[in-house]
């Protein structure tokens, strides 16, 4: 075991599988010698090799579009897209291509691909360094989407992600990179040191997909979130003293739809927290499922917390992201109303 | 036996790593005056030699030699030397400004400043350019209010884009300068989307298009290049190539094998490979391609060949990558120092103008500093949260009148 932040939660994975595994291979914008803008695939090239992991054009069709291509060879490769606001030139890759090469091909040829991508806001950076593109992917039938929310998470469900025969998109909360952020964000900061979830075991271990963490148990409400948004939520239920159960959702497809209906009928409210935009955000998808599971249950109206129906704006960086306050007022709705 | 090649995966590498000497001698610089210059209708199938060569006016001695040299008012060049100048002096304060925690992020042009400088000055004014964000010296060319940059710089509440953007992701239509955002690439084809409205208006407007060249990787690029030339679209195509795409070098955009001015010839297009530091070149070539544009010869993609002496961004540090000494090594040199030094050789500036008006400028962005200083710095200032909610549609729907309300304004 070792003390790891996010950064190195995810290194050590991405070192892992190329030990083990050959046909495992590295490639993005600045991910060879440099090592990436977020450090994420630092020494990797030294340590494993050019041919491991090398540094691509500034081409996101590219990089995608070869990975499948490496994919159906029988490689698997593992690419970044410096943030998750730049897959949007590779969208027609991912949908058309890695999404449904399985299915049209009858199962010939397949796409076992991961698309490692920084998500979500939170360092100024304005527009397009902030987007959570979550809901987009999840629409797509034949994409997993997984997120997690704390080192020993990001390296066990990377690692999976990686031993996935599907196209795999991986966001990686880059706000939670070096600490676990709570969105106080005029409070002094803190780090991953001494955090229960950041002690990581070296070696390979897998967190599998599709399966949700009860990150607090509650009898009285339950809110459901990931990435960032988890700790956002937790901030939120102790400033609320709400016996609220705070389930994280690890990865949206597949969705662990058994904890969401095993929580939402004992404690019969539900509140859904994410940072994307609100409307045909993943909330509505989740906001769905628990009305028609859990109808019969519910005491009072569904609640979602979510990023305004505007684009991500550099100077209102903390009136746009939905900090505790704005969970806490939704806890407090749900439990009044 | 098996005697087939084993096949193996090539992977580019820069010349020079941190800690190695530096070398350029992989980039083929012909001698200023050496390339030739074409009659500016001539046909693109007789130019095909342009894209390997380069476009070069100012020798080691700062004269101006060969056949793209042509007499130029002083007073535009000592106007060029300006801009340049005032474009490092306020990059640097805004560097340091963003050290100084005023901003969350910043990025320099330091020595490429002729690029965009002289093309702006060169283009008319009602011409409209498709910026980078590598091209700030076109709007302090055009004498964009300084203290306005800033405060965009700032987000603060006299921001022109009411602190929706990135700092220095600037919109100014009026100076001819497009809506930049953070994406790369994206805007290429709607310099030749406005070329093309121009040509279907029968207007007298040409567009110019910027890309770095590790973005011309992206598919905008070549999108653009084809329907430029399917349409003859009246734009100029500008590949800025700083040589490093933040650490990877030119390589790895295919530079190993051809140059970026070549990638013209498969479209058809013509291409120039011009010294990006020699702001007479610039000029000359510029007004070569805009001619061809404005006479319904169609498009011409131009390579600028220049050096990225600073970091990436703030957020970078170069010395990780490639030699801290590189930027000195760089054969082309400083496109201030070389138009400095051919103003004195005609006579026409000293060294002690060139002090004082660097002085002056100094003195000037301080003042808009001290300005938007007063406003407020990123954190102190901003405008009215109103702002957030406004502009995503013509009209707001419901959702955003509902949201706003939610947050209390
Ligand atoms: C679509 C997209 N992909 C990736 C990025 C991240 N990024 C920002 S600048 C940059 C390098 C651009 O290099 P180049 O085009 O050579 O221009 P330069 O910065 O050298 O002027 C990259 C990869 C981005 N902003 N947009």
């Amino acid at each position: 075991m070792a003390q790891m932040n996010m950064i190195q939660a995810l290194n050590s994975a991405l070192d892992a599988v190329l030990a083990d595994d050959p046909k495992t291979l590295i490639f993005g914008e600045d991910v060879g010698y440099f090592g990436g803008v977020f450090r994420v695939t630092d020494g990797l090239q030294a340590k494993h090799g050019l041919t491991r992991c090398f540094d691509a054009p500034i081409s996101e069709g590219g990089i995608i579009a070869t990975a499948i291509g490496m994919g159906a060879y029988g490689l698997r490769p593992v690419v970044e897209i410096q943030f998750a606001d730049y897959i949007l030139p590779a969208f027609d890759q991912l949908v058309s291509e890695a999404a449904r090469l399985r299915y049209r091909s009858n199962g010939e040829f397949w796409a076992p691909i991961t698309v490692r991508s920084p998500y979500g806001g939170g360092i100024f950076g304005g527009q397009t360094h902030s987007q959570s593109p979550e809901a987009i992917f999840a629409h797509i039938t034949g994409l997993k989407t997984v997120i997690p929310s704390n080192p020993y998470d990001a390296k066990g469900l990377l690692i999976a992600s990686i031993l996935e025969d599907d196209p795999v998109i991986f966001l990686e909360p880059k706000r939670l990179y070096n600490g676990p952020f709570d969105g106080h964000h005029d409070r002094k900061l803190r780090t991953w040191a001494g955090h229960a979830s950041a002690e990581v075991p070296e070696g390979l271990y897998t967190v599998p997909l599709g399966k949700a963490a009860i990150v607090r148990e509650g009898a009285d409400v339950t809110l459901l979130a990931y990435g960032t948004m988890v700790h956002v939520g937790l901030a939120a239920i102790e400033e609320s003293g709400i016996d609220a159960e705070l389930i994280d959702l690890r990865s949206i497809v597949p969705l662990d739809i058994d904890a969401i209906t095993a929580s939402v009928t004992k404690t019969g409210r539900c509140v859904i927290l994410h940072e994307a935009s609100r409307f045909g955000g993943f909330g509505g998808e989740l906001s769905a499922l628990v009305q028609e599971r859990c109808f019969y249950c519910l005491k009072n109206p569904i609640e979602r917390v979510a990023g305004w129906d505007t684009p991500y704006p550099h100077a209102f960086e903390w009136d746009y992201f939905p900090g505790p306050a704005r969970v806490i007022a939704a806890l407090r709705r749900t439990m009044e109303a | 036996m098996d005697d087939r090649v084993e096949l193996s995966l090539h992977i580019p590498e820069p010349f020079a790593r941190p800690g190695e000497t530096p070398t350029f001698d992989h980039v083929d610089i012909p001698a200023a005056g050496a390339t030739r210059r074409p009659a500016v209708d001539a046909a693109e199938v007789d130019m095909r030699d342009l894209p390997y060569g380069m476009v070069r006016v100012l020798d080691a001695d700062g004269r101006a030699v060969g056949p793209w040299a042509s007499q130029m008012d002083p007073e535009f060049l000592r106007r060029g030397l300006r801009a340049m100048v005032q474009t490092r002096v306020f990059e640097d304060r805004m560097f340091r400004a963003h050290r100084q925690g005023k901003t969350s992020f910043f990025m320099k042009s330091t020595g490429e400043e002729a690029i965009g400088v002289a093309q702006s000055m060169t283009l008319a004014a009602d011409d409209m350019c498709f910026p980078t964000y590598r091209v700030q010296g076109w709007l302090i060319a055009r004498g964009y209010p300084i203290v306005d940059m800033i405060n965009q710089i700032y987000s603060n509440a006299s921001d022109p884009l009411k602190g929706r953007q990135l700092p220095i992701l600037y919109s100014a239509r009026e100076y001819g300068f497009y809506s930049l955002s953070g994406n790369v690439g994206s805007r290429f084809g709607h310099a030749v989307g406005w070329a093309m409205a121009s040509a279907y208006m029968k207007d007298h407007r040409i567009a110019l298009g910027y890309i770095g060249e590790g973005t011309t990787a992206e598919g905008d690029f070549h999108e653009a290049l084809t329907f430029a030339a399917v349409y003859r679209a009246p734009v100029i195509l500008a590949v800025t190539n700083n040589q490093w795409a933040i650490s990877t070098f030119s390589g790895i955009a295919g530079a190993e094998q051809t140059t970026f001015a070549a990638r013209a010839i498969g479209y058809g297009l013509p291409g120039l490979r011009v010294d990006g530091n020699d702001f007479l070149a610039v000029v000359a070539a510029t007004e070569w391609a805009a001619t061809r544009a404005r006479t319904n010869l169609g498009a011409t993609l131009i390579e600028f060949v220049t050096y990225r002496v600073s970091g990436h961004s703030t957020s970078d540090d170069p010395t990780k990558y490639r030699p801290s000494d590189e930027p000195v090594h760089w054969p082309l040199g400083d496109p201030v120092e070389r138009l400095k030094q051919h103003l004195i050789a005609l006579g026409e500036w000293s060294d002690e103008r060139h002090e004082q008006m660097q002085a002056e400028l100094t003195e000037a962005v301080r003042t808009a500093q001290r300005e938007a200083d007063a406003v407020g710095a990123l954190g102190q200032s901003k405008p009215s949260a109103r702002e957030m909610f406004e502009g995503v549609f013509k009209e707001p729907d419901w959702r955003v009148i509902e949201q706003r309300r939610e947050f209390g304004i």
